[in-house]
């Protein structure tokens, strides 16, 4: 696309092909429903949490007010604790799933690598089949060693899914990573720690950041297995979401809902600015 | 020849084999811990559970009652059934959905850094989030039925389709969708933009119509990336439990919702029951992903079917 010529406009310049008008069309029809999408859940949510006796039919809410947010953000609540819960979680999720995930996707991209494909399959299990199961079991192994109903336990049942998508992230960043430019710097005299500062990191932080991010994201939204492994004791936003949710209380669930949809979107846009054109991510 | 940096000693030769191995296997070994201990172990010992094992009422295992009994409910039976085709029509529409999204805005995406920031927000959306706009978007009272209303098209809220916790999932579907037609589109952009418009163009050049290109030059390139993206959608909403549990009918509940119930019941006796439906749920999923990555790989060529 950036190189060579683009066809859809040499078609527009011969005025030969087809394709043209439905080209067009099918582009604003994209972006248009991506807008809605993406803009959608902050801009309707937004107005449902400032809005105040929204009966029906009318398109705007009658009055405005603060109520929602005042609760939200009110000591009472709750949502403070759930907050920093889902804050500390994703955090040490993320953290500690670049780190398990580092070494192993390093070794999986080495050139001779038997069963290289079984290997990947076993890795990804847990994205390929749901870990439903794997997380009730867990909870009775939690139950006897103390970790069931700790912020711990949860930590430890979001790594399952996070640690295979890392590797899945950073794989795909560092099967295009040349190795020879380790040796290069070798050659020319930079020590090992020369190397990783200088030519390594520098090659693949865009990789960690995404795999950071991704990690993030996943603890970040994961609800049933904070569920059964913090047994309703550990409360993180997407549970106490889902509670007001089924309370009934449209402006409060929709304020909360912003809550927990800002910061991930704020994260993705940090590290995956350039998922696309950086092409971090594959399948 | 082996090029990696790690596995060469401190001269740059090539490391003997057993240096290479133990390399490998210190580097896996966290991983495998996280993946051999909290994955297969959870999952061991919910078979030994679902089994009448390490039961919290003492039951004499192990045996597979529980199994024989989910085999006599109803409810399971046609929630599994129900669960199995939502995630297939769900998976087929967002293979299918967002692959024409990625098409129609290609030409923009490389063009303006801003599209491609766009189309990933629904990629950070979490599905809880996307599910509770969906509900203020197209329930009986939501803006869309305001809308309608306001245009004439109806003449009460009760006219509205049912959109939500309805019979078929259609809420569901849709929630999913908005999430899963931009995961889709996003890893297919990824494989447009690095392969870029070259073979397109050499088939626009030999001859070939718009409709051949697609067909033999564009779709084949995109599809081993579609593939494999709509795989983990599948293996994805197959075991997703809030999208339903908000947007769902209450009977029958798609299956982890009605795992959790059981499971989370005061009862303790229904737990191994739910813990023999989970156990169900994942082992028929990996077999069907096993299978489906068996059958594509004939056709996308072996290896590309696992991304790497």
């Amino acid at each position: 696309m950036k190189t060579g010529l683009n066809i859809f406009d040499r078609d527009r310049a011969a005025g030969t092909v087809q394709l043209v008008r439905p080209v067009w069309l099918a582009e604003r029809v994209g972006v248009a429903i991506l807008l809605l999408i993406g803009m959608g859940p902050f801009l309707l949510q937004l107005v449902w949490s400032i809005g105040r006796s929204w009966f029906w039919p009318n398109l705007l809410p009658a009055e405005w007010s603060w109520r929602a947010w005042s609760y939200v953000v009110s000591p009472e609540a709750g949502l403070r604790v759930a907050l920093a819960n889902s804050l500390v979680t994703a955090s040490m999720v993320s953290i500690l799933s670049v780190i398990i995930a580092l070494p192993a996707a390093r070794a999986l991209t080495r050139r001779s690598l038997s069963g290289r494909n079984w290997l990947l399959f076993l890795i990804l299990l847990p994205l390929l089949a749901p870990p439903l199961a794997a997380t009730m079991g867990l909870h009775l192994l939690f139950v006897q060693y103390g970790l069931a109903d700790t912020l711990t336990g949860v930590v430890l049942v979001h790594l399952v899914p996070s640690v295979p998508y890392a590797i899945l992230v950073l794989a795909a960043n560092l099967a295009r990573f040349d190795v020879e430019l380790e040796s290069q710097a070798r050659t020319l005299g930079a020590n090992r720690f020369a190397v990783w500062r200088y030519v390594t990191l520098p090659l693949i932080k865009p990789g960690l950041a995404v795999a950071f991010g991704f990690a993030f994201l996943i603890s970040w939204s994961q609800y049933l297995s904070t569920l059964i492994i913090g047994g309703g004791r550990v409360s993180t936003l997407p549970l106490a979401l889902v509670a007001f949710q089924q309370g009934g209380d449209e402006p409060i669930t929709s304020a909360l809902s912003l809550v927990f949809l800002v910061p991930a979107v704020i994260v993705l846009t940090l590290v995956g600015r350039s998922m696309v054109t950086d092409n971090n991510v594959r399948g | 020849m082996i090029k990696f940096g790690w596995w060469r000693d401190r001269c740059g030769r090539i490391g003997t084999g057993f240096s290479r191995n133990l390399l490998f296997l210190l580097a896996m070994a966290p991983t495998c811990g996280v993946l051999a201990g909290l994955f297969a172990g959870g999952f061991g010992v919910a078979i030994a559970q679902s089994l009448g094992l390490l039961s919290p009422i003492g039951e004499d295992g192990p045996n597979l009652n529980h199994y024989i009994a989910l085999v006599d409910d109803r409810e399971f039976r046609q929630s599994l059934w129900q669960t199995l085709t939502l995630a297939g029509v769900t998976t087929a529409l967002a293979a299918v959905f967002g692959t024409v999204l990625a098409l129609s805005v290609r030409r923009l995406v490389s063009r303006y850094r801003l599209m491609s920031a766009l189309i990933q927000i629904p990629l950070a959306i979490p599905h809880l989030s996307m599910a509770i706009f969906l509900i203020t978007l197209i329930a009986p009272s939501g803006l869309l039925a305001r809308l309608t209303f306001a245009g004439g098209l109806i003449a009460g809220s009760a006219d509205f389709p049912l959109l939500i916790n309805d019979r078929y999932g259609v809420g569901i579907v849709l929630s999913y969708l908005l999430k899963e037609v931009p995961f889709v589109a996003v890893v297919t952009l990824s494989v447009i933009v690095r392969l870029g418009d070259r073979l397109e163009e050499v088939a626009q050049l030999l001859g070939a119509t718009g409709w051949q290109r697609l067909r033999y030059v564009t779709i084949p390139l995109l599809a081993p990336a579609a593939l494999s993206a709509s795989l983990m959608v599948f293996a994805f909403v197959v075991g997703a439990y809030e999208t339903p549990r908000l947007l769902g009918q209450t009977w029958p509940g798609l299956l982890p919702v009605i795992a959790q119930q059981r499971y989370m019941d005061t009862d303790l006796s229904r737990r191994p029951g739910a813990i023999a439906m989970a156990v169900v749920l994942s082992s028929l999923t990996g077999l069907l992903v096993w299978a489906y990555l068996r059958l594509t790989a004939r056709w996308t060529g072996a290896e590309r079917t696992i991304p790497i």
